[in-house]
């Protein structure tokens, strides 16, 4: 892996004593979409913050691109734009002006063409002239995106870019974070829906309580991690899971089979429960199969890591 | 040296500032004229001369340092504590650009705005009494030096500033004050006793002074004290700024 990105046992812990970050190692490659999902308070902003240098980290080193960020943090700023989770915009500012701002505060000369693009590529364009403070949530949160991309950043952090947005803009984000994608911007993304790293993450990370508790490729962690459900419709219904059938319980008043297995597992599979139905002169009139999604996955494991570390303390 | 990031912030103020010309530059204006109303005209003509010069005349340097003054200071505080208020603070923290970098943009556009505003009075005042100017190189430096100075001031007070209460207390409770103690309307040779040594601790004294021996060649103390207080209260905020930056105190968690 091209690695543009590096975090190395970054850590938090503020005055307080509150510890937001544990430890955090993570590598990412030039080019991927990254998704850290994690609940509220899990440590995802605080992890972006730092890398971007809004917070200063209690421990662990960041490398941008290959520059620190710590010693040669103007080198590693420059190529990271950020898109923060609040609406903060200047509110009295033109949508032009603020994006030239934004492109000269990170060193670089006026490109009023480079601006027309992104802005237009944002349906900006139109609003260029009308002051922030006049324009919609949603407007904002493209101003924003906006400002974060007029300086021709690497990588690209979206810090829960969706949230409070309607369904259409959502598409509309999606369909630009595969764009800029394509033109070989790496991106990371926060976000607590499953639903946003599923469409669009190449690797997905899992943090709860400021810990990583893993990082994996997304279609791995589904094959990995996802189970499949196998729901069969009864011809009777039954009062009992009949002896011999492993894994599998009874709902919908009995008339339903609910068998969860994982494909990978030995003896599992719908073929040998079926084996298993025959014998045991169980009728059926339906199967209906769906797999886990990244949510059932994220749940349980969040809930797992949670509980692991209870238990260690 | 992150040149366009400079720019960047330093056009942002002054435009931030045309924004609200009406209010940065009408006001000073506005005050000026009604203290030579009520103070040189109603009052002055009961006092001839002080140290030789037209009362109506003596009062212009202290005039235009009062507003430098306090325009200064909530100039430079309202400059930082509006992005630390709505929060875009964060895309000038996440911005590659250093600390010193940052406080030219916004310190020498604070700047660049009071000695705009202590030039229109000065013109103001030309319109009520004659104004002679004897070293008009050091009024412009001294003009400079201060309103730099009261910008950093009013740059470390916005940064310290957690609400807009708090951000109005310094110019409010403190700098006005202690600029109508100053020896604006008086020359503290006028003063008796105590007072005339107890004002000696107020810095404002020494801004005027010299201010004033710009303009007509006597001041109240001797320039170089005056030059050096000015300086050294200079260097202790440009101290205060880089300790603020370096360890991030109340901009960075």
């Amino acid at each position: 892996m091209d690695t543009i990105l590096s975090v190395k046992g970054v850590g938090k812990t503020y005055a307080s004593g509150h510890t937001a970050l544990d430890a955090v190692d993570l590598d990412i490659g030039r080019g991927e979409i990254f998704a850290l999902l994690g609940p509220n308070g899990a440590g995802k902003t605080t992890l972006i913050s730092i890398i971007c240098g809004i917070v200063t980290p209690s421990s662990g080193s960041i490398t941008v691109a290959g520059f620190d960020a710590q010693r040669e943090y103007k080198q590693a700023r420059r190529r990271i734009g950020l898109v923060p989770q609040e609406l903060s915009v200047d509110m009295f500012e033109t949508v032009l002006a603020t994006c030239r701002f934004s492109r000269r505060l990170f060193g670089r000369a006026g490109h009023d063409a480079l601006i027309e693009q992104v802005l237009r590529d944002l349906s900006l364009w139109d609003k260029r002239d009308a002051k922030i403070m006049e324009l919609s949530g949603g407007m904002k949160r493209r101003v924003l995106i906006a400002k974060a991309l007029v300086h021709e950043p690497d990588v690209l952090f979206l810090d829960e870019p969706t949230a409070g947005v309607d369904v259409e803009l959502r598409r509309d984000m999606w369909r630009l974070i595969h764009r800029l994608r394509e033109n070989g911007t790496t991106i990371i993304l926060t976000t607590h829906y499953i639903e946003e790293a599923e469409e669009m993450a190449d690797r997905v990370g899992v943090i709860a309580k400021g810990r990583l508790l893993l990082v994996e490729e997304k279609g791995e962690l589904m094959k990995r991690l996802g189970k499949r459900e196998l729901d069969v419709a009864l011809a009777e219904p039954l009062s009992a899971v009949p002896p011999g059938l492993d894994g599998v319980t009874l709902a919908n008043d009995g008339r339903t089979l609910r068998y969860v297995f994982r494909p990978e597992d030995e003896g599992a599979g719908i073929p040998a429960l079926l084996r298993r139905l025959e014998a045991a002169g169980i009728a059926f009139t339906d199967l209906e199969t769906h797999k886990s999604s990244l949510e059932d996955i994220f749940v349980g494991l969040v809930h797992d890591g949670v509980h692991e570390r209870e238990q260690a303390a | 040296m992150n040149t366009h990031g400079v720019w960047a912030i330093y056009r942002f103020e002054m435009a931030r500032g045309l924004r609200t010309l009406w209010q940065s530059l009408i006001t000073p204006v506005l005050l000026t004229s009604l203290n030579f109303i009520i103070f040189g005209g109603a009052l002055g003509s009961r006092i001839q001369e002080v140290g030789g010069v037209d009362y109506g005349s003596f009062l212009v340097p202290g005039l235009i340092m009062s507003s430098l003054l306090v325009q200064s200071v909530s100039n430079a505080s309202i400059g930082i504590y509006f992005p630390k208020f709505t929060g875009t603070v964060f895309e000038l923290l996440s911005a590659p650009i250093s600390a010193f970098e940052m406080v030219l943009g916004y310190v020498g556009a604070a700047t660049t705005k009071s000695v705009a505003i202590g030039l229109v009075i000065l013109a103001t005042a030309t319109a009520f009494v004659d104004v002679r100017v004897d070293h008009p190189l050091a009024m412009l430096g001294f003009l400079i030096l201060t309103s730099l100075a009261f910008s950093l001031f009013g740059f470390i007070i916005g940064v310290w500033a957690k609400n807009f209460e708090q951000l109005n207390f310094v110019p409010t409770l403190i700098v006005t004050p202690l600029t109508f103690l100053g020896g604006v309307f008086y020359s503290i040779d006028m003063l008796p006793e105590p007072w005339r040594t107890v004002t000696l601790f107020n810095p404002v004294v020494y801004l005027v002074s010299v201010f004033r021996w710009s303009f007509f060649g006597t001041g109240d103390v001797p320039v170089a004290i005056s030059l050096a207080v000015t300086l050294a209260f200079l260097l202790l905020c440009l101290g205060i700024v880089m300790v603020i930056f370096r360890t991030g105190w109340r901009l960075k968690n």
